[in-house]
C-alpha cells in the first residue's frame, strides 16, 4: 500500500484563519494510508518545501498530498518538489483548501475544517490509485503564422525571419501595408510614411523566409502550441504576390480565374475559386489592426451626412495627395476644426476608452494644413492632451506657438452643415464661453475600434478578447504580448490603439516570445490524458464525434478507437460517450473518480 | 386603443390649448385616454433641480397610480416623460431602490406598463393610414420645421424610438398631414427650458437663432410637442413672428376637429394670418 504524506499549509492567515489546521493534521493521520501529515505557515516557501522533501526521505513517502491554495497556483512548485526527493510528479496532487474552503466559509470554521478533512481524505484517495506518469515530448513547428500585414505583422515577420525561421504571413487586402498605407507624413518629423512603408514591404516581400498570402484569411485552426495546424483561405491570386509554398499541402487547388476572357455573360461575382491551404504552424502573432468608427456612428457630429466633415484617415489622403481641398466644393478650407475624442472618452453614447493615438496625429495634421495653407486657421478641440512619448509634448506645443494652431479646451457639442459651411457648436471651458466656428471643413479625430471581423477570428483561434473586440492580453503588465491562449501572441493595435513607434516596439516583444519558443528543442506534453483499452473497445466511433479537440480517430485497419495524443486536452468527453468504458483518464479513472466519492459520502 | 393618461401641470396651465388638441385628435383617431386619477407632479424642474431623490421618487407614485390598469401611460410633456421613464428604469435595474420605493409608497412594482411619449404613440402604435385616411383639410402650403426639442428623444439609452440626432418621426406625421415639411439643423438644439424665468436674456439668445434658422430654412412656421419649448419659442422671439404650434394642433387642423380658433386664440404670435394665406382658416363643416 502507498504510503502518503499530507501537508497542510497556513498561508498565514488566509487558510488557518478559518481551518483549524492542527486539528485537520490530528484527524487526517488517522485516516488508512497516511504515513505523515503535518502543517506549516507557507509550505510553498523553501522551508516548507524542505519539509517536504525531509519527510519523504525520513519516511519513504510514495505519494503526497499538499493542502494549500489553487493546483493553478502552486502544482508544479510541489510537484518539482517531490520529483527532487525521488517521487514522481504525478504522485503529488493539490487539495484545493484555500479558494474552495477557507476563503469562501470564513463565517463557518466548523464547517469548513470539516470539509477540509473530506477534501484532503478524497485526495488521498486520488492518490492512492495515480499512477507514475512521464510526460510525452512532442517537437516543436518551427514555422510562425502572422495575421495581419501592416506595420506590426510586417515587423514581427522580419524578426522571426531574420532568426531563421519560416514565417507565413496572411493579409487579407490585395496589398501589404495595412492602415499604415493611408498615412501621409508621421510624427514627429514628418516622414513620409510611403518611403517607411515600402522599404519595409520590399524586405517582407524579398525574405527568403517569409511567405506572403495577400487577399488570404484564417479559416480554421487546429492542434496547441507549438503544433497548430492552420487553414488558410486564398480569395484569390495576386500574381506575384503569392509565393511558393515549400512544405504546405495544398489542400484544394483552384483554377486562376481569368476574368478578362470570360464573356460578360457568364462572369462569376466576385468570387474566384478559393484556395486552402494547410500549414502545420508552431505559433501565430495576431497583429489584424483597427478600423475608425464609422462617422455614421456620430450622429451629433453630421452622421457622415455633411461631405466636409471627414476623419482622421480621410484627412490623411488629403495630406498624402498634396491638395487640400474641401470634398464639396474642392475649395481650399480656410477654417478647419479638428475635432479630438470623437467617439472617444464617451461612455455615454461610444467607447469609453481613450483612443490614444488621437492628440498628436490631430497636432501633426494641424500643423501640416498650416504649412500648406499659412492663411488658414486651424481650430483643435480637446478634452486634455495626451501628449506622453519621447518628444511628443515639444510637438504639441510646437503646433501652438510656432503654428498657431488654436487649441480649444472643450468638447464639441454639434456639427451641421448650414449654408455650405460646417457649423460647430463647442465651449471653452477656460473661458467659460460657447464657442461657435463657421468652418470649411471639419476633422473628427474618431475613435479607434478593432478591425473589422477580428471577433470572428478570435473565435477561430479560440482566444479571447476584451468588450469592445480588442485582443486580451494574458496580463495587463507582465505579460502584454501574449494572449490567453498558449502559443498565440499579438502585436500593435489589435490589442489596443497604439501608435507606430509603439506597435513596433510590441511587435519586436511578440517576435522574441515566438522565438524563445522556437529554442526549444521540444515541447513536453502533461501525461494525463485520455486512453483506450482495446480489450473493451468495439468501435463504435462515438469518442471519435464527441472528441472537440479531433484527437480521437479510428484504427485505419482494427475495429477501435485510437487517441492522438499530441492532440488529446484530457477533457474527458470521450469518456462519457464511451458505451463500453473503454475511454479512460490518465489519474482520473472512473474507478478513481468513485472511490474519491467515498470519503463525502 | 387604450392608454393610461398623465397630461402633467402645463397642459392645464401655459398649454391649455395642448392639452384640448391632444383630447380632440385622440378621440377622433380612436385612442382612448384614461386620466390617472390624483395624479401628482413628475418630478421636473424643481424637484430635479434640488433633490435628485425626490425628482425619481415623485414619478414612481404616478407610476404605481397607473400600474393597476396595465396598459402603458401617454405623456405629452417631454419633461414628464424624461422623469418618469428615468424612475421607471431604475426600478427595472436597481432592485434595492425598487424595494425601498415599494415600501415608501406601497406597492409592488410589475414592470407592465410602460411610460409612452405622445408622438412615440402616433408615429409607432398608429398606422400611417389612421391619420391619412381622415385628413379633411391636407396642411398644403404650411412649411414648418420639426422642433423636437433637446430631451424628448434623448438619452438613447432611456428612449430608443428615434434618432437621438436627426430624428424624423415628426416630419413624417407632418407629411402625412400634407404639409411640407423644411429640413432644417436646429430639431434637437434646446430653447433654454425653465431659464426663461431667471435668465431670459439667454433663453432669447437660443429662440433667436431657432427662429431665424428656421426662417432661412425656408419654413414658415415650427412645430413642437413640448409645451416649454412652446412658450419659449411663443413669447422669446426678437424680431421674428415666426408661428408656433403644437403637432397636435395642426392634427386637429388637417382633420378638421371643432375648437381650433380656441387654441390658436392662446398663442401669442398669431398663426391665423399664415394660416388665412394658405387657405386653411374656419371650420369647413
Amino acid at each position: 500500500m502507498r504510503k502518503i504524506g499530507i501537508f497542510v499549509c497556513h498561508c498565514g492567515l488566509n487558510i488557518a484563519g478559518t481551518i483549524d489546521v492542527q486539528r485537520v493534521v490530528e484527524e487526517i493521520k488517522k485516516y488508512p494510508g497516511v504515513a505523515f501529515a503535518a502543517d506549516y505557515k507557507y509550505m510553498c516557501s523553501d522551508p516548507g518545501q524542505a519539509l517536504i522533501r525531509q519527510a519523504i526521505a525520513d519516511y519513504g513517502l510514495d505519494g503526497i498530498v499538499v493542502a494549500a491554495c489553487s493546483p493553478a497556483m502552486h502544482e508544479v512548485t510541489f510537484r518539482k518538489a517531490a520529483r527532487a526527493a525521488g517521487v514522481n510528479p504525478y504522485l503529488t496532487e493539490i487539495a484545493n483548501i484555500r479558494e474552495q474552503i477557507s476563503w469562501v466559509h470564513q463565517t463557518q470554521p466548523e464547517e469548513a475544517t470539516r470539509k477540509a478533512i473530506e477534501t484532503i481524505a478524497t485526495i488521498v484517495e486520488k492518490v492512492r490509485y495515480d499512477e507514475a506518469l512521464v510526460p510525452f515530448s512532442l517537437p516543436v513547428v518551427k514555422r510562425a503564422l502572422v495575421i495581419g500585414g501592416g506595420i506590426a505583422g510586417m515587423t514581427t515577420a522580419l524578426h522571426i525571419a531574420d532568426a531563421g525561421y519560416p514565417v507565413v504571413l496572411v493579409e487579407r487586402e490585395a496589398q501589404l501595408g495595412g492602415k499604415m498605407r493611408q498615412l501621409s507624413g508621421l510624427y514627429l518629423n514628418f516622414d513620409a510614411a510611403p518611403d517607411l512603408l515600402e522599404t519595409k514591404i520590399a524586405a517582407v516581400m524579398q525574405h527568403p523566409n517569409i511567405q506572403v498570402l495577400t487577399n488570404a484569411e484564417v479559416v480554421e485552426l487546429g492542434g496547441y502550441v507549438g503544433n497548430f495546424t492552420v487553414k488558410i483561405s486564398s480569395r484569390f491570386q495576386v500574381p506575384g504576390y503569392k509565393l511558393q509554398v515549400p512544405g504546405s499541402e495544398i489542400a484544394q487547388s483552384g483554377i486562376n480565374p481569368q476574368p478578362e476572357t470570360l464573356q460578360p455573360e457568364t462572369l462569376q461575382p466576385e468570387t474566384p475559386q478559393p484556395e486552402t491551404f494547410t500549414f502545420d504552424i508552431g505559433a501565430i502573432v495576431v497583429a489584424t489592426g483597427f478600423d475608425l468608427l464609422p462617422k455614421s456612428e456620430l450622429g451629433e457630429y453630421g452622421g457622415g451626412r455633411p461631405p466636409d466633415v471627414i476623419d482622421g484617415l480621410q484627412f490623411e489622403r488629403m495630406l498624402a495627395e498634396g491638395e487640400i481641398r474641401r470634398p464639396s466644393d474642392g475649395a481650399v478650407p480656410k477654417e478647419v476644426v479638428w475635432v479630438q475624442c470623437a467617439g472617444s472618452r464617451d461612455p455615454e453614447l461610444h467607447m469609453p476608452y481613450c483612443s490614444k493615438i488621437c492628440c498628436m496625429y490631430v497636432a501633426k495634421q494641424a500643423m501640416a494644413y498650416k504649412q500648406r495653407v499659412p492663411d488658414g486657421q486651424a481650430y483643435v478641440f480637446y478634452i486634455d492632451i495626451r501628449s506622453q512619448g519621447k518628444g511628443y509634448e515639444e510637438f504639441v506645443q510646437r503646433a501652438m506657438t510656432e503654428y498657431d494652431v488654436l487649441y480649444l479646451r472643450g468638447k464639441v457639442a454639434r456639427v451641421f452643415e448650414e449654408d455650405g459651411r460646417v457649423v460647430v457648436y463647442g465651449v471653452d471651458t477656460l473661458s467659460g464661453k460657447a464657442v461657435e466656428v463657421q468652418a470649411d471643413l471639419v476633422v473628427l479625430a474618431t475613435a479607434v475600434v478593432p478591425s473589422a471581423g477580428a471577433r470572428d477570428l478570435a473565435q477561430r483561434l479560440r482566444v479571447s478578447t476584451d468588450e469592445y473586440g480588442f485582443f486580451s492580453e494574458a496580463h495587463p503588465k507582465l505579460r502584454p504580448v501574449e494572449s490567453l491562449t498558449a502559443g498565440i501572441f499579438l502585436a500593435g493595435a489589435a490589442q489596443f490603439p497604439k501608435d507606430i513607434p509603439e506597435t513596433v516596439a510590441q511587435a519586436s516583444g511578440a517576435a522574441a516570445k515566438v522565438l524563445g519558443l522556437f529554442a526549444q528543442r521540444e515541447m513536453v506534453q502533461e501525461p494525463t490524458i485520455a486512453f483506450v483499452d482495446e480489450e473493451l473497445c468495439a468501435g463504435c466511433g462515438l469518442c471519435v464525434a464527441a472528441c472537440p479537440y479531433e484527437a480521437r480517430v479510428m484504427h485505419p485497419w482494427k475495429p477501435i478507437a485510437v487517441v492522438q495524443t499530441a492532440l488529446c486536452q484530457g477533457c474527458g468527453a470521450c469518456v462519457v460517450a464511451c458505451p463500453n468504458k473503454a475511454s479512460s483518464l490518465r489519474n482520473l479513472s472512473t474507478e478513481q473518480l468513485l472511490t474519491m466519492m467515498e470519503p463525502v459520502l | 386603443m387604450r392608454y393610461s393618461y398623465y397630461p402633467g401641470c402645463t397642459l392645464s396651465s401655459t398649454g391649455v390649448e395642448y392639452g384640448q388638441s391632444v383630447a380632440a385628435v385622440c378621440e377622433v383617431l380612436g385612442i382612448e385616454l384614461v386620466e390617472l386619477e390624483d395624479w401628482s407632479c413628475c418630478g421636473s424642474s424643481s424637484a430635479h433641480a434640488l433633490d435628485h431623490e425626490l425628482a425619481l421618487s415623485l414619478p414612481v407614485r404616478n407610476i404605481a397610480l397607473a400600474q393597476p390598469a396595465g396598459m402603458d401611460t401617454l405623456m405629452p410633456c417631454p419633461a414628464c416623460y424624461q422623469r418618469t421613464l428615468r424612475a421607471d428604469r431604475r426600478l427595472r435595474e436597481d432592485e434595492a431602490w425598487r424595494r425601498e420605493m415599494e415600501a415608501l409608497l406601497g406597492f409592488a412594482y410589475d414592470g407592465q406598463g410602460r411610460p409612452r411619449h405622445l408622438l412615440d404613440v402616433l408615429g409607432h402604435d398608429l398606422p400611417a393610414e389612421a391619420i391619412s385616411s381622415r385628413v379633411r383639410r391636407p396642411l398644403k402650403g404650411l412649411k414648418p420645421v420639426s422642433y423636437y426639442g433637446c430631451m424628448l428623444v434623448r438619452p438613447p439609452k432611456l428612449t430608443g424610438w428615434d434618432d437621438p440626432e436627426h430624428p424624423v418621426l415628426m416630419d413624417r406625421l407632418l407629411s402625412t398631414l400634407g404639409a411640407e415639411p423644411v429640413v432644417w439643423s436646429y430639431g434637437v438644439d434646446c430653447c433654454g427650458g425653465s431659464l426663461s424665468l431667471d435668465r431670459s436674456d439667454v433663453v432669447k439668445t437660443l429662440v433667436g437663432r431657432l427662429a431665424t434658422a428656421a426662417a432661412e430654412a425656408g419654413a414658415n412656421c415650427i412645430v413642437t410637442v413640448c409645451g416649454m419649448c412652446h412658450i419659449n419659442l411663443d413669447t422669446r422671439q426678437q424680431g421674428t413672428q415666426m408661428p408656433v404650434f403644437y403637432l397636435t394642433e395642426l392634427m386637429g387642423l388637417a382633420l378638421d376637429l371643432p375648437g381650433q380658433e380656441q387654441w390658436f386664440n392662446k398663442h401669442f404670435i398669431n398663426p391665423l394670418p399664415l394660416l388665412a394665406s394658405l387657405g386653411l382658416v374656419g371650420q369647413r363643416r
